[in-house]
């Protein structure tokens, strides 16, 4: 029946396959016949080419206008980032990456500008402070004409200094002295006073100030005493000089008043005189008399007034002395003599005012005197008209007609009393006219009187103004000297407080300098002390550590040497034990090989027991001892030999039913393995590869593999090898593998307990 | 030991193979000379029932461990 099924399906199959054969004919004569069909194919593989290259040309552009796809491509495809790059160049990274990093980059040079502009800032600042400082170096020029402020600042310091004993106090003094010229130099010039610029002037101004440099005390002091006698020496000149002139003048202008007086009296004596022999009725004896009385007073007062003169004179050039000896103190400009120097001036004022009282009031008196000399004069005149007249009418009487009444004759007394007559009616004929005139006369005599009064007005008043001129400026030069002596004072009282605080300051400094040097020895004391003090200890404690040291070391021989005795006793135990358990596993090992072909070994079970005899102590050993298979130690384990005999003969078995499994078990399947193992043919043995794949599960090629192992003692890569055998072949083998196993766990486990043993005699035995 | 136990089954079935071929044949022939006038297929028919019974046994035997196993999962 098989055989006709084969036959059916053969001659379907030649059937089928005859028929395709002539259908493929038929298809190729129509190919080779029809040329249309040619060119339809044709028309289908170059549309198919143009969609082809349609695609590709429309991903390449798009790649070109689309990163993102691009990548996505040359992700997915695999040869597209070649194409890509040959047709557009390498992908360029414009991602969101970069807009980051620019912000950042902005970010910091923002920083950085707002840095620099800060710098910038700073440095503008100081050109600026740079600009001002030349400006403000110009300014120092101006102060060299300001000598005097200098000069004061420089006495200024050098009283602080002074004042301060201390030894070199340079900075604050030019400082103190550079600031007081600076606030004058800012009053002057500068509106917007910064500390820099003062500081920039500062460290200027000693470059241009050459002379306020530091100067010891003694050399200060020197130079203070110096400028002290240098002054008091010229104060003492000068008042010397004032003093002199002084007197000279107040002597001179005594004298002048003197002799003003004098003259005044002598004048107003003459007068008096003069009147008194105008006036009065005295008997002709005594007018001879008071006529030389006369003539001597104006002989007096002619010298008086001679004499006054020349002492007005003397006086004035005394006092124009003084006034060059004034001025040229004052051109001195020293601080000392100023009072005097006021006080000379007031004097000489006094004394130009007394001067001129005296001198206006011997004008007066003078004028008074002209007055009345003109009047006598006119009277003389008079009496020498009527003289004249007299004589003329009388030649022969003299002069004197009052003493020659009796010697007159009665003609001469009658033409004497007609012309006495003709007189009178003369003068009453004057009288009557004078009378008239005088109006006139009186007008033009106020007028007179009053451009003499005008001019002694305006003298008066240009005098007396002079004079107030004079007290006025007096007065101002005392006020000036009394508030020049107030500033002074008080200047005195701020370069002391200034002096005082600063004293104060330097003890404040000295104070914690004190301290700081104080507390910075004490430190060192302390250190040196601690130092000390812990080398002492150190020391003995070093001894004390070494003592024990030494303690320790013998004791602790003593005690390593009684250790030892003990060890060695516990060590020499432990060997017999070892011996003892080496000896039972060499035992055990021998009874392995007690195996002969197909026998298996006699039971371990004597054996196990000595070993687990000899381990009590040991759980390890116990372990292993207790890790011994059953079937080994009752019944034995087979040897290896017998194994591998077994095995061979196994192997053919293993080969004729290696098609064999579950689904696989048919009579017909059976054949077929028959068949296959009849067929095929392996290496007797192979070497197995370190790892087995697939192909190597083959149970042929596992069957040589293991025979190889077996042949060259590896059993347990036997067992192994065998283990991966399935289905029918595996269940032929199970008995075998099961024997492998039992013997290969024997075997290690007397190995590892031979090992243990040896490892245990070995750490007993003693080195030497 | 379990690689004799292929051994002992083919045995097994070749024992009984040849039985029931024989048992078929005596059989087949027994009829076909018996109610079948001597026609050879009764023979072959009885033979061919034997073979049959013999294969089937001896497939199932050889399968039986699978079988088992089969139902010792379940």
């Amino acid at each position: 029946m098989l055989r006709a099924c084969l036959r059916g399906a053969n001659a379907t199959a030649r059937n089928n396959f005859g028929k395709t054969r002539l259908t493929n004919l038929q298809h190729c004569r129509h190919y080779t016949a029809g040329e249309t069909s040619g060119g339809g194919a044709a028309k289908v593989v170059a549309a198919g080419l143009v969609t082809v290259g349609g695609g590709i040309g429309g991903t390449i552009l798009y790649a070109k206008w689309d990163n993102k796809f691009r990548a996505a491509v040359e992700n997915n495809v695999p040869y597209s980032d070649w194409l890509l790059g040959l047709a557009l160049g390498p992908p360029s990274p414009k991602s969101g990456l970069p807009i980051k990093k620019q912000k950042e980059l902005a970010q910091p040079p923002s920083m950085m500008d707002k840095q620099t502009n800060v710098s910038k800032a700073k440095s503008e600042k100081k050109v600026k402070e740079a600009a001002e400082s030349p400006a403000s170096e110009m300014s120092p020029v101006p102060i060299q004409p300001a000598q005097s402020i200098e000069e004061a600042s420089a006495e200024a310091t050098h009283i602080i200094s002074a004042i301060s004993e201390v030894t070199s106090v340079p900075a604050p003094c030019d400082t103190e002295g550079a600031a007081v010229k600076e606030e004058y130099k800012d009053c002057h010039e500068h509106q917007d006073t910064s500390v820099t610029a003062a500081v920039h002037p500062d460290t200027e101004s000693p470059t241009a100030t050459e002379p306020l440099k530091e100067r010891p005390v003694e050399e200060v002091a020197a130079i203070l005493a110096q400028q002290d006698q240098e002054e008091q020496d010229i104060a003492t000149s000068v008042s010397a000089s004032l003093e002199e002139s002084l007197t000279s003048s107040a002597k001179a202008t005594l004298q002048a008043i003197g002799a003003q007086e004098a003259a005044l009296q002598a004048i107003t004596r003459h007068t008096l005189k003069l009147k008194e022999a105008m006036e009065a009725e005295v008997p002709p004896q005594e007018k001879s008399a008071q006529w030389k009385d006369l003539e001597a007073a104006l002989a007096d007062r002619t010298g008086a007034v001679n004499d006054a003169e020349t002492a007005l004179s003397k006086a004035n050039e005394a006092l124009d002395s003084l006034k060059s000896v004034i001025d040229k103190s004052k051109g001195l400009k020293v601080s000392a003599v100023r009072p005097l120097v006021l006080a000379a001036e007031e004097n000489l004022h006094n004394m130009v005012v007394d001067l001129d009282k005296v001198v206006t009031k011997v004008h007066s008196a003078e004028s008074e005197a002209k007055i009345v000399s003109q009047y006598s004069e006119l009277v003389n005149e008079a009496k020498q008209q009527f003289q004249r007249e007299v004589s003329s009418l009388t030649p022969e009487i003299q002069a004197n007609w009052k003493g020659l009444t009796g010697k007159l004759s009665s003609d001469d007394l009658n033409a004497l009393i007609a012309h006495a007559h003709r007189r009178i009616d003369q003068l009453n004929r004057e009288l009557a006219e004078q009378r008239v005139r005088e109006q006139i006369h009186i007008d033009a005599a106020l007028e007179q009187q009053k451009l003499e009064d005008q001019k002694a007005l305006e003298k008066a008043v240009s005098t007396a103004l002079q004079h107030i001129k004079e007290e006025a400026r007096l007065e101002q030069e005392r006020k000036l000297s009394e508030l020049r002596e107030v500033m002074e004072a008080e200047m005195r009282t701020q370069l002391r407080r200034q002096a005082a605080a600063h004293t104060d300051h330097v003890r404040d400094v000295l104070k914690v300098q004190e301290q700081e040097l104080r507390v910075d020895a004490e430190q060192v004391l302390s250190s040196k002390m601690l130092e000390q003090e812990t080398r002492y200890r150190q020391l003995s404690q070093e001894q004390l550590d070494n003592f024990t040291l030494d303690m320790n070391t013998a004791y602790a021989r003593l005690k390593g040497m009684e250790e030892a005795i003990d060890s060695h006793v516990v060590a020499e135990e432990e060997a017999r034990k070892a011996h003892q358990l080496w000896l039972s596993v060499e035992a055990l090992n021998y009874t392995l090989k007690t195996a002969n072909a197909d026998i298996p070994t006699v039971p371990l079970e004597g054996a196990a027991q000595a070993v687990r005899d000899s381990c009590h102590d040991s759980d390890f050993a116990l372990a292993l001892s207790s890790a011994l298979p059953e079937e080994s130690l009752h019944r034995g384990v087979y040897s290896e030999a017998s194994l591998r005999a077994r095995f061979n003969s196994l192997r053919s078995l293993a080969r004729r039913v290696a098609l064999i499994d579950e689904s696989h078990n048919s009579l017909y399947q059976y054949f077929l393995s028959y068949l296959q193992a009849a067929l095929l043919f392996e290496e007797k043995q192979e070497a197995p590869p370190a790892q087995l794949c697939s192909e190597d599960l083959d149970p042929f090629k596992l069957l040589s593999y293991a025979s190889y192992c077996l042949e060259h003692g590896d059993l347990e890569l036997a067992a192994k090898l065998v283990n991966q055998l399935r289905g029918e072949a595996r269940r032929v083998v199970e008995d075998w593998l099961t024997e492998a196993r039992l013997t290969l766990e024997t075997r290690q486990v007397v190995s590892l307990l031979s090992a243990y043993a040896n490892a245990v005699g070995l750490g007993t035995t003693q080195a030497p | 030991m379990s690689e004799k136990e292929l051994g002992k089954k083919w045995d097994r079935c070749l024992a009984d193979s040849a039985i029931k071929l024989g048992t078929g044949l005596g059989l087949g022939i027994v009829f076909s000379v018996l109610f079948f006038k001597r026609h050879t297929w009764p023979i072959s028919f009885g033979s061919g029932v034997g073979l049959g019974m013999a294969y089937a046994n001896c497939q199932n035997d050889l399968r039986s461990h699978y079988l088992q196993k089969i139902a010792a999962s379940e």
